[in-house]
């Protein structure tokens, strides 16, 4: 009997694996993957990927395409901006969280899951950072033990456009990211390289201490102490007033149709 | 003897008793009781027993101190509410008698009475003389009394004083530093980003205090008239609150690739009121009716920025009558 | 015993004849005549709580460094009357229970008002001889609204500064006393004298409670001496009679479980659904600011009107006369205030109805008051909507600027059409009814050939 359940455990796992590795095995959609991608070095995988999938807006070694209604690689209308010299920090963080490649030029690039796997992600990253120096992908270390110092940053130089708990926001034309899913590499690269319309902050005016106070504030604030029970979102007033209508007004109103009665007449 | 009185008692009692009696069944009934409900009567008593228990355990758990106390506390005494709320419900709709009644509305009015009113106040005064001349007087009395009752309030803030709405603690030759005091320099402020800026060794919490310090390629700035040197080096300094209902501009959008419009733009969160720094703050979204107030800057032989003198206009919420003169020092 | 008790009473104040008549004082009975009940019930919770809150709070913006239980916040600068409140949620046993059941009871509070004054506004309960009940009613729904933006305002974290300074801005922008008004409040520009801060306390645990107090008195004196309305009895006149539940024995346990039931479920929200976690947004300063900031749902109506007024000002020589938010902030409270007010007498004038009535409608009976009310509720709840369009944008993805314009449109014409569509059902239904008791008419009529 025992046997027998560990053993339908075993092949629903094995099926399930099989169905996700064939799932991956697929391309997504929009993704151009050159041939023989597997056995190539990592710099060929790169500049192939690169062609491919970043050269119609970003030009054919990273120039850029930089004026509205010029024609990139393949005769593909896109505008894109320089890379020579943005190093491994941008493209480790466009790619490893989906907001690259754009489906159109001048959209705004959305957290996704990434098109590409880890290791064609530290392809294009390596051949990018080849276009001419700058900073490698950021390795920071949060300091949970200077959480109001973290918070006093976050409120100076981010609540602005992502609330005060990292719960997202609006700025006239774009839509402003939760911060949620957001790892501690990904906030470092975020902040020093200020990704479609958020400013970026270099380590003159955010050293790299205070950076480390700042994620830890971002960590701790995914998980924030709800000493008040149900948290509903963090985000105050608004699911409040959902709740009190939705729920304790819904339930006090069925307590006063048990009470009284309906018009009969 | 004893069963005498034995027998005594006994009939004083009998007697007692038929002329309570007697006297009880005279009087007709008020309240048309119904029937009792005995398995009704055991269930509100189980409720109001479980709520009995749901706050004795409030009491352990406030005692105890448990984590999560908060949710406890809550949960019982929110239990034991509204298992007495049930019980007292149930209890209402089963076997407390309920009675359909009626009654008359009370009059809509007592004319009699009206008119006796009107009648006594009205004789009340027949014998004086000089009603008129009273009448004035009492009026300005009350009146008088009224306004100085009243005045009393104008100490409750400058009244008339509006001036202090025009105050500014920047001047020429003040250094901007930030919020740890540390004096900017200019060759620190760097493109794409935004800093906040206090006056040095003034007040930060009033509204005419912060800045928001942003750099601009100055190939790239469209400032007013008579502001063509208030930015050295394309460095840029604006009142840091809106003009629209007071917030702070916590909001900088820096766009990365010159395709997402507008430009670079100063925001507002409350209302997402929003201004473009480069032409002299000019509002291009949101409600705010007025520029934000530029503030000019320098830079000293140390490369550290100072004013180069007050704003541009009044800082903060408009007013009636706000004028976009430069604030006074 | 009790006889004992009744007879010590009544020689010493005279009052059995007044008792007995409060126990035999009919209730009409419907459910809907139990909203306002809610809110009486409410009100009495925050009063409860409310008083335990002031033992802890200190009304000051002093600073002072946090040392609580609290980590994040631990060595932060904050004023008194922030660090109190952290202090109250993390270190008073029992305090944070009591402050979030105080909040929740004030957003029920002020919803259980407008749901009352929804029902007595489509059944005609405010006419004749109503109106002053009605007039008072209202005038405590606004003085609510200011009590409960004084509440979390007291608190000085990022949210209720950031609101202060809104509320600081509308005030300066009434015409002409705008900066007048706002220093006679402040004591000086923002955000203001250390005594504003007394003020506002006073304000929302003595004045404006006693306010209310006061109101709800009247309110329920006048309701007991006109007596309570009443739909359409069957067997009797209703103008002349009033048929119902006497309070003791029938309606007290009724309405003593409602009132249990209420505090219950703002003791279990305020237990379990977590309301102003004040620790995580920080303290204010006038510099700073988070996107989102939302004020209580029941001021959701007026930050939607200063965000869908598009920007101008009224300028006059380069002199500014009416700044912005006067519209959205001050003129369209105002004539939302007004226009309720003014209602009774409005409707008088139209329908020429002077008469007095104990006998309430049904909506259908009068599809214009319907609809005229579904499309000036609709207007409100529209401008309230636009007040979420931030976080809409969050959850949904729907461009901000689109919704501004849809808003901005959809202000004037939703309501046009609510009421219109209102005004037709009610046409219809009545309609139907009228061919259904012609139809029973004619089977009688058969029935009796």
């Amino acid at each position: 009997m025992r046997w027998n359940r560990k053993a339908l455990l075993a092949a629903v796992l094995l099926g399930g694996l099989a169905i996700a590795a064939i799932a991956a095995a697929q391309p997504p959609s929009g993704v151009v993957r050159p041939p023989g991608g597997a056995e190539q070095k990592q710099m060929q995988l790169g500049a192939g990927l690169f062609a491919a999938n970043c050269a119609s807006c970003h030009g054919p070694m990273g120039e850029g395409v930089l004026a509205a209604g010029n024609r990139g690689v393949g005769d593909i209308a896109g505008e894109g901006p320089n890379l020579v010299g943005v190093g491994e920090q941008a493209p480790d963080f466009y790619l490893r969280t989906g907001r690259m490649p754009l489906d159109h030029a001048g959209e705004e690039p959305e957290r996704q899951r990434p098109v590409f796997n880890s290791r064609e992600i530290a392809a294009i990253t390596a051949y990018v950072a080849s276009f001419g120096g700058g900073p490698k992908v950021p390795e920071p270390q949060p300091d949970f033990g200077s959480l109001p110092e973290g918070m006093s940053l976050f409120a100076e130089h981010c609540a602005g456009c992502h609330q005060i708990t990292g719960e997202g926001g609006y700025v006239p034309g774009a839509k402003v990211p939760v911060l949620g899913h957001a790892n501690a590499t990904e906030i470092a690269e975020a902040v020093r390289i200020g990704p479609f319309l958020m400013p970026k902050f270099p380590p003159s005016q955010i050293s790299d201490d205070d950076l480390d106070k700042l994620i830890a504030y971002v960590l701790r604030s995914k998980h924030p102490e709800d000493a008040g029970g149900w948290g509903i979102g963090h985000i105050g007033p608004v699911p409040e007033g959902i709740v009190a209508w939705f729920v304790a007004i819904f339930v006090l109103g069925g307590v006063c149709a048990v009470i009284g009665r309906r018009l009969s007449s | 003897m004893r069963t005498r009185a034995k027998l005594k008692f006994a009939l004083l009692a009998a007697l007692g008793f038929l002329r309570g009696a007697g006297r009880r069944r005279k009087r007709e009934p008020i309240v048309e009781a119904e029937g009792g409900d005995p398995r009704a009567e055991l269930v509100v008593a189980l409720l109001l027993l479980a709520a009995a228990a749901c706050a004795l355990m409030f009491v352990v758990v406030y005692a105890l101190d448990w984590p999560k106390l908060t949710q406890w506390l809550g949960l019982c005494l929110g239990a034991c509410l509204l298992l007495i709320a049930a019980a007292l419900i149930y209890a209402g709709e089963s076997f407390v008698p309920t009675e359909q009644l009626e009654e008359d509305y009370p009059p809509l009015e007592h004319p009699e009475e009206q008119l006796e009113i009107a009648q006594i106040g009205s004789e009340s005064v027949r014998g004086f003389s000089r009603r008129r001349l009273l009448l004035g007087a009492a009026g300005a009395a009350g009146a008088a009394l009224g306004a100085a009752l009243v005045v009393p309030a104008a100490s409750l803030g400058p009244f008339l004083d509006t001036e202090s709405f025009y105050y500014s603690p920047w001047r020429r030759d003040r250094r901007l530093v930030d919020e740890d005091g540390k004096p900017y320099r200019a060759a620190e402020i760097e493109y794409e980003t935004f800093y906040t800026a206090f006056p040095e060794g003034a007040y930060r919490e009033e509204l005419a205090a912060p800045l928001v310090v942003v750099r601009i390629n100055p190939a790239e700035l469209d400032l007013p008239p008579g502001r063509q040197n208030w930015a050295p080096e394309g460095i840029l300094a604006y009142s840091k609150i809106c003009t629209h209902a007071g917030c702070a501009i916590a909001l900088y959008r820096k766009p990365r690739f010159p395709q997402a419009e507008p430009g670079p733009a100063l925001v507002c969160p409350c209302h997402y009121s929003t201004f473009n720094p480069a032409d002299g703050g000019t509002v291009i979204f949101g409600p705010a009716g007025r520029d934000l107030p530029q503030l000019p800057l320098l830079v000293d032989s140390a490369g550290e920025l100072r004013a180069g003198g007050d704003f541009s206009g009044p800082v903060g919420p408009s007013f009636w009558g706000v004028r976009t003169r430069r604030p006074t020092a | 015993m009790i006889r004992r008790t009744i007879r010590f009473l009544d020689q010493r104040s005279g009052s059995a004849p007044l008792l007995k008549k409060a126990l035999r004082y009919v209730f009409p009975d419907h459910w809907s005549f139990l909203l306002g009940e809610v809110a009486l019930y409410a009100f009495v919770v925050l009063v409860a709580t409310g008083v335990y809150l002031t033992f802890f709070f200190e009304p000051s913006t002093a600073k002072t460094v946090y040392h609580g239980s609290y980590a994040p916040l631990r060595g932060m600068e904050m004023s008194r009357a922030y660090a109190s409140v952290v202090h109250l949620s993390f270190d008073v046993k029992a305090g944070l229970l009591i402050r979030q059941t105080h909040h929740w009871a004030a957003d029920v509070f002020v919803a259980a008002i407008v749901l009352h004054l929804i029902r007595v506004f489509f059944t005609g309960a405010y006419r004749k001889p109503r109106e002053l009940t009605y007039l008072i009613g209202v005038a405590m729904l606004f003085a609510v609204l200011l009590e409960g933006y004084l509440g979390y305002s007291l608190i000085d974290d990022l949210l209720s500064g950031m609101g202060l300074a809104i509320g600081y801005g509308v005030a300066l922008s009434i015409p002409f006393v705008g900066a007048n008004l706002a220093l006679l409040i402040w004591g000086h520009p923002f955000p203001g004298d250390p005594a504003f801060w007394s003020r506002m306390y006073i304000g929302h645990v003595l004045i404006l409670p006693l306010l209310i107090g006061g109101l709800l008195s009247a309110h329920l004196a006048l309701v007991s001496s006109r007596h309570h309305t009443q739909f359409k009895p069957k067997r009797i006149d209703g103008e002349r009679k009033v048929t119902g539940i006497p309070t003791f024995p029938g309606q007290l346990p009724r309405s003593l479980g409602l009132m249990i039931a209420v505090a219950g479920v703002l003791v279990l929200l305020g237990g379990l659904v977590q309301i102003n976690p004040i620790w995580l947004w920080g303290p204010y300063h006038v510099y700073d600011g988070t996107n989102g900031a939302q004020p209580d749902w029941y001021l959701g109506w007026l930050i939607g009107a200063l965000r869908l007024v598009p920007h101008f000002d009224v300028v006059v020589w380069n002199r500014t006369l009416v700044p912005n938010p006067f519209w959205g902030g001050i003129l369209f409270p105002l004539v939302v205030m007004a226009t309720l007010m003014a209602w009774p007498w409005l409707e008088r004038r139209a329908t020429g109805d002077r008469r007095a009535h104990n006998v309430l409608d049904r909506p259908r009976d009068a599809p214009v008051r319907t609809g005229v009310g579904a499309g000036f509720l609709t207007w409100v709840a529209m401008i309230f909507m636009a007040g979420s369009a931030d976080r809409v944008l969050v959850f949904l993805g729907i461009s901000y600027v689109s919704q501004l314009w849809f808003y901005r449109v959809a202000v004037w014409i939703a309501p046009i059409a609510v009421g219109v569509v209102a005004w037709r059902l009610c046409l219809g239904l009545k309609g139907m009814e009228e061919v259904q008791a012609e139809q029973e008419a004619a089977v009688r009529s058969a029935r009796l050939e």
